[in-house]
């Protein structure tokens, strides 16, 4: 098999519980690994740690127990061959669309001039080359999360962690959103971990989807998706064997059973 | 189409605006008169702008009001810079913003402008401790729109930054920053009007110069009208200041979206 991008390798993580003097198991004993160009998808319910796997891939906070692996190497703080995008665009709104695209490589120190060329291909790629000197709050939400993904892309990473990217947009520009960017990880061949509570979107976008436990997160399941065409969701929305692999990762997350249950975890009744 | 409404709007009020500056001019003008006040209580229009000719030559007008503006400016401008300053030192480091709060709160609830004569006890009858209770009095407003701007930028925008490798100084030049600017300029605002505040009480407090010692001068000679002529400059100078911070936040703040009707003047 190809060689590993990204690695979990026995990962537990506890945060200090905000009420007693207890500590909470966010994720406990996660191992799993994503292969150059491949696309997984994690699914579970909310509050079993997805967020918190980002955080630990993208060297934002260490984990407890276990490490990350990025291309090898033991993931020891922010570094520049992963990239992450989350629900919240994070554009910044003093910046123009073009300069919130060169945002990470400007941080990076690239220099301008590579900086401009990066942004103006990548904007003409997602169709945004008028808008490049607008500012985000003229701009619709999925265009705003088009941007985001081209300031993800601009600085190159070999990674890209997704968290719930299109969960704050309407279910159309969902869609489109979803095909451009299987598009651009196919075309660009990248490697991406997708964080989603859509289980369409984690079947036609992935070519496998691990499933998570409750807290404290633990992976339950892992489906291989064999369908062609992962740079075209809308063909596998149409695949005979699309309602199948959904229905499954229904079962796995045990959907009809689960009652709703409070938000807000940790709370004192 | 939107656009033409709006701009019916503010000619609309526009014009409503002149009427009612006229009515008051009007109503003082004539007001006093019919209602019988006597004119040392309420002197008409006309005698505040004779008035305003005579302090313009005998008085000396333009020398007070240049003193006071330059005092309203050193200290607005040494106050922002100093509250804004401690701003962005408090909202990145919780531990100096707690154990300096109480004393913060304390100086906040103090009223600023009782310190006047302490500063002239201080500095004697120049223009400096006017100019410091400017600051003082500025200095909270700003430093606590700063500080709590800094408080409240998004920590998912700071965890983008520092995915990306920025060192700290990156984070706040690129993000908390800016981030800073729509609340700072809010505290400019307040402080701009608050800074002639300051000053005028310490020109009330002791000096020959200033509209505030015009004022107190007037005052003493029974002079209704020159107290009415140093209200009006004093007014004139705050409003230039107030016009100067919204002057600059539009164009610093040019990236925001068009607020509603009026822009909030
Ligand atoms: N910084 C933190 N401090 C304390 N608890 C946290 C922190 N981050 C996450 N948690 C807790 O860890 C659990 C998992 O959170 P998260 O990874 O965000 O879940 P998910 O993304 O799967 O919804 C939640 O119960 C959450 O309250
Ligand atoms: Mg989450």
């Amino acid at each position: 098999m190809s060689v590993v991008r990204l690695e979990y390798r026995n990962v537990t993580m506890r945060f200090a519980d905000s009420n007693d003097a207890g500590a909470l198991t966010a994720v406990r004993g996660v191992s799993f690994s994503v292969h150059d160009a491949e696309v997984v998808s994690l699914i579970g319910p909310t509050g079993c740690g997805k967020s918190t796997l980002l955080n630990i891939g993208s060297g934002l906070t260490p984990p407890s127990e276990g490490s990350a692996f990025v291309d090898g190497e033991r993931v020891a703080g922010p570094n520049a061959q992963v990239a992450f995008m989350l629900q919240k665009d994070l554009l910044l709104p003093w910046r123009t669309v073009a300069e919130n695209v060169t945002f990470g490589v400007e941080i990076q120190g690239l220099p301008l001039k590579e900086c401009k060329r990066r942004a103006a291909a990548l904007l003409a790629n997602f169709k945004l080359a008028e808008f490049s000197g607008h500012y985000p709050h003229q701009l619709s939400g999925g265009m705003r999360q088009r941007v985001a993904l081209a300031r993800t892309l601009a600085v190159d990473p070999h990674v890209l962690l997704l968290d719930e990217p299109f969960s704050a947009v309407d279910a159309q520009t969902r869609m489109v959103l979803q095909r451009d960017l299987a598009q651009t990880l196919k075309q660009a061949n990248k490697t991406a971990l997708l964080i989603t509570h859509d289980l369409a979107e984690a079947v036609t976008l992935s070519d496998r989807v691990l499933v998570m436990s409750r807290r404290p997160g633990t992976i339950i399941d892992e489906i291989r998706i064999e369908m062609p065409q992962r740079d075209n969701p809308i063909a596998r929305r149409r695949d005979a064997k699309f309602n199948d692999y959904v229905a499954h990762l229904m079962d796995r997350l045990d959907i009809a059973h689960v009652a709703l249950e409070r938000e807000g975890e940790g709370a004192a009744w | 189409m939107v656009n033409d409404t709006r701009a019916a709007l503010v000619r609309r009020g526009a014009i409503a605006s002149i009427f009612l500056l006229v009515a008051f001019l009007a109503a003082w003008q004539w007001g006093p008169g019919l209602l019988g006040v006597p004119s040392f209580i309420v002197p008409p229009l006309s005698s505040v702008a004779t008035e305003f000719v005579r302090a313009w030559q005998v008085y000396h007008l333009p020398l007070h009001t240049g003193v006071t503006a330059a005092e309203v400016l050193a200290g607005f401008m040494l106050g922002s810079l100093l509250g804004a300053m401690v701003g962005y030192l408090l909202g990145m480091s919780p531990t100096a913003e707690l154990a300096l709060s109480p004393y913060i709160l304390a100086l906040q609830i103090a009223p600023k402008v009782a310190f006047a004569p302490l500063f002239i006890l201080w500095m004697g009858f120049t223009v400096y401790p006017k100019i410091l209770v400017a600051i003082l009095i500025v200095f909270f407003p700003v430093m606590v729109n700063v500080l709590t701007a800094v408080r409240n930028v998004d920590p998912d925008l700071i965890n983008l930054a520092r995915a990306f490798k920025a060192s700290r100084a990156q984070i706040f030049w690129r993000i908390e920053f800016p981030s800073s600017m729509p609340p700072m300029f809010a505290g400019l605002r307040i402080g701009s009007t608050l800074a002639v505040v300051g000053v005028v009480v310490g020109e009330l407090v002791g000096g020959n110069l200033g509209l505030g010692y015009l004022l107190t001068f007037g005052e003493g000679q029974a002079n209704t009208p020159l107290v009415f002529v140093s209200i009006v400059m004093l007014t004139l100078v705050g409003g230039i200041a107030y016009l100067i911070v919204i002057l600059i936040e539009r164009r610093v703040l040019h990236y925001l979206p068009a607020r509603g009707v009026g822009r909030n003047i």
